[in-house]
């Protein structure tokens, strides 16, 4: 540590212009700044995506060769009525990660040190959600392949199955604020995975990700058939198997704003106040 | 340039009912460094957050360079740096990407943070750990990459919450010379120390808090002569030297010298000076001093003067040898 600085004290940070259009741009940089070391995170730790890959992948072998057999649908092979299922749940379970970064920000001190940066304060829950976007596109491409590779057919057309792949990152995005605030609720990493399965479970197996609706009980149906996990999946199944796809996917997409409009203003109120 | 630093009046907050800040006031002059000194709870971190525009005050003022944390905390943000108790690192990123993300929070052109980047790794002994995940580092070095975050972008006004808690001897002295550095730069510096011995080394000035209030404020030297003056203790050879030394020592001591065998222990209150001058009037009537010791009253002795308290420091104080002249 020898003193050589030639730098003068201060003056090196520009006063945020915080009109208009400078105001947004600032936003869109402190954004990607974050998106990118969030994405550094994963592909220097690549076990993360590895780890979080392979539940996925056994819950596919598990449904098509195990208990695949056992599940009838009416009309349609069962792969094909399993993937979509898959997919969704994949990205519900990825929704996570968000809580996870979050968490682990907050315990480290960082969250406390972007608040005093003069950065725009949005960007640390947007660079942090976008981040788990960009990994939500790899995990989803990986489970195309895997879906690929067990005879998953697409049914319908190109358009339709990009529909699919976009609605179910939409999906994930929307979920992705839902665990933002749980993750700085919670504020530590092991707390905020224990916190998240009890919400996840009722979404994820209370759906029709793996068999239908009508074969559960009574009292169980009306939160099967119409809760956004079993919504999404049923729009993403008219995309890729085909049939009458308008109502179910504006159903999803309205889910998915629903979400957003409820948990992003959320998020970032618990962001103002964590420390 | 507004006349101090920081301003703080009246500053309060409360977590629920606990009251963290109960109405503060301090001033920083610039180029300057100032203490914050308390024990652990005192709310010298509740402070920092309140300056650093991570938290907004419930009542009471704080202003950084004329500009007031809470209504101008964008401006504020863009000249400060903060290093905090945790090093408040990404692991998963290098050093140098941890200082390029800062870099580029702080809107700093591109040219600029890799050459920023380079020169604080250099400067801290990290350029060979520079393109290794922070992870991999020791607590040292992450604190030393910390303490880099916080300088990226040359604030003129730095936070150092507990530099040196859990420090090594060796990295608090490295520590302890770059904030001197920094401020013979130009750089306010506002820290906060549990280590009564790191105000009294480092900080122009000082307030000791506890219970989120100011008890005492001042300089180092100022605090300590509220307790009393400088102890010194001057040795002769025989019983009859020391008696008569005592006879011309009484115009130098703050109270009537004490005779202890062959040893006189008197009180001074104006430092090394006053010392210079006892001994030249002894070397004078021909009294040559056999021993002689200076003892500085501690801050850790003024803590316990103000609040009964003591505060735990990490190792025993060495104020036995400092100020001999």
């Amino acid at each position: 540590m020898t003193a050589t600085t030639v730098t003068p004290i201060g003056g090196l940070t520009p006063d945020l212009d915080l009109r208009g259009l400078r105001r947004f741009t600032t936003a869109v940089s402190d954004t990607f700044a974050v998106m990118a070391r969030n994405i550094i995170a994963y592909r220097r730790v690549p076990q993360l995506l590895v780890f979080s890959t392979i539940q996925p992948v056994v819950f596919v072998l598990l449904f098509r060769y195990v208990f695949g057999g056992a599940i009838s649908v009416p009309g349609v092979p069962y792969v094909d009525y399993l993937m979509p299922g898959i997919f969704v749940q994949t990205v519900t379970f990825g929704a996570l990660n968000t809580s996870i970064g979050l968490a682990t920000d907050l315990n480290q001190g960082l969250i406390e040190r972007f608040r005093s940066l003069p950065m725009a304060r949005s960007a640390v829950l947007a660079g942090r959600t976008l981040a788990d976007l960009v990994r939500n596109v790899f995990v989803v491409a990986l489970m195309f392949a895997v879906g690929f590779a067990v005879g998953w057919r697409v049914h319908t057309g190109i358009i339709p199955l990009i529909g699919a792949v976009l609605l179910v990152l939409l999906f994930g995005y929307a979920l992705s604020w839902i665990f933002a605030t749980v993750g700085l609720v919670v504020g530590d990493p092991e707390t905020a995975q224990a916190a998240a399965f009890p919400v996840m479970a009722p979404l994820v197996f209370a759906s029709n990700a793996f068999v239908p609706v009508a074969s559960m009980p009574d009292w169980l149906q009306p939160w099967a058939e119409h809760q956004p996990v079993s919504v999404v999946i049923t729009a993403v199944r008219d995309l890729t198997i085909g049939g009458p796809t308008t109502f179910d996917v504006i159903a999803a997409v309205l889910w998915c704003v629903a979400i957003l409009a409820v948990a992003a203003p959320i998020a970032v109120h618990r962001y103002r106040m964590a420390t | 340039m507004p006349d101090s630093a920081i301003k703080v009046e009246g500053l309060q907050k409360r977590f629920g009912d606990v009251v963290a800040l109960d109405g503060i006031d301090f001033e920083v002059p610039p180029a300057t460094v100032f203490g914050l000194l308390g024990p652990n709870g005192a709310g010298k971190t509740t402070a920092v957050r309140v300056l650093t525009t991570i938290l907004r005050p419930d009542a009471g003022t704080a202003t950084v360079l004329g500009l007031d944390v809470a209504e101008e905390a964008d401006r504020v943000r863009a000249r400060i740096g903060l290093a905090g108790q945790f090093a408040a690192v990404d692991g998963n990123l290098t050093g140098r990407e941890n200082l390029r993300l800062i870099g580029r929070l702080t809107h700093l052109p591109r040219r600029l943070i890799e050459d920023r980047a380079t020169q604080l790794l250099e400067q801290f002994d990290l350029i060979d750990a520079a393109d290794r995940p922070a992870r991999t580092y020791s607590g040292g070095m992450r604190r030393r990459l910390d303490l880099c975050a916080a300088l990226v972008h040359r604030p003129p006004v730095l936070f150092l919450d507990e530099p040196t808690t859990g420090l090594d001897l060796y990295s608090r002295n490295q520590l302890w010379a770059v904030i001197e550095d920094l401020q013979a730069e130009g750089a306010t510096i506002l820290l906060t120390t549990q280590y009564l011995e790191e105000a009294d080394r480092l900080a122009d000035d000082l307030v000791v808090i506890d219970h989120g209030q100011v008890i005492a404020s001042g300089s180092p030297v100022q605090l300590k002569s509220r307790l009393g003056g400088t102890v010194v203790e001057v040795g002769f050879a025989d019983p009859g030297e020391a008696r008569r030394a005592q006879g011309y020592l009484v115009n130098y001591a703050v109270r009537p010298p004490d005779v202890d065998g062959s040893e006189v222990r008197f009180e001074i209150c104006d430092g090394a000076r006053v010392i210079v001058d006892a001994l030249r009037t002894l070397d004078g009537e021909g009294l040559a001093p056999a021993t002689l010791a200076v003892r500085e009253p501690s801050l850790d002795d003024v803590f316990l003067a103000l609040t009964g308290r003591r505060v735990e420091p990490e190792e025993a104080p060495e104020d036995a040898t400092r100020g001999a002249a």
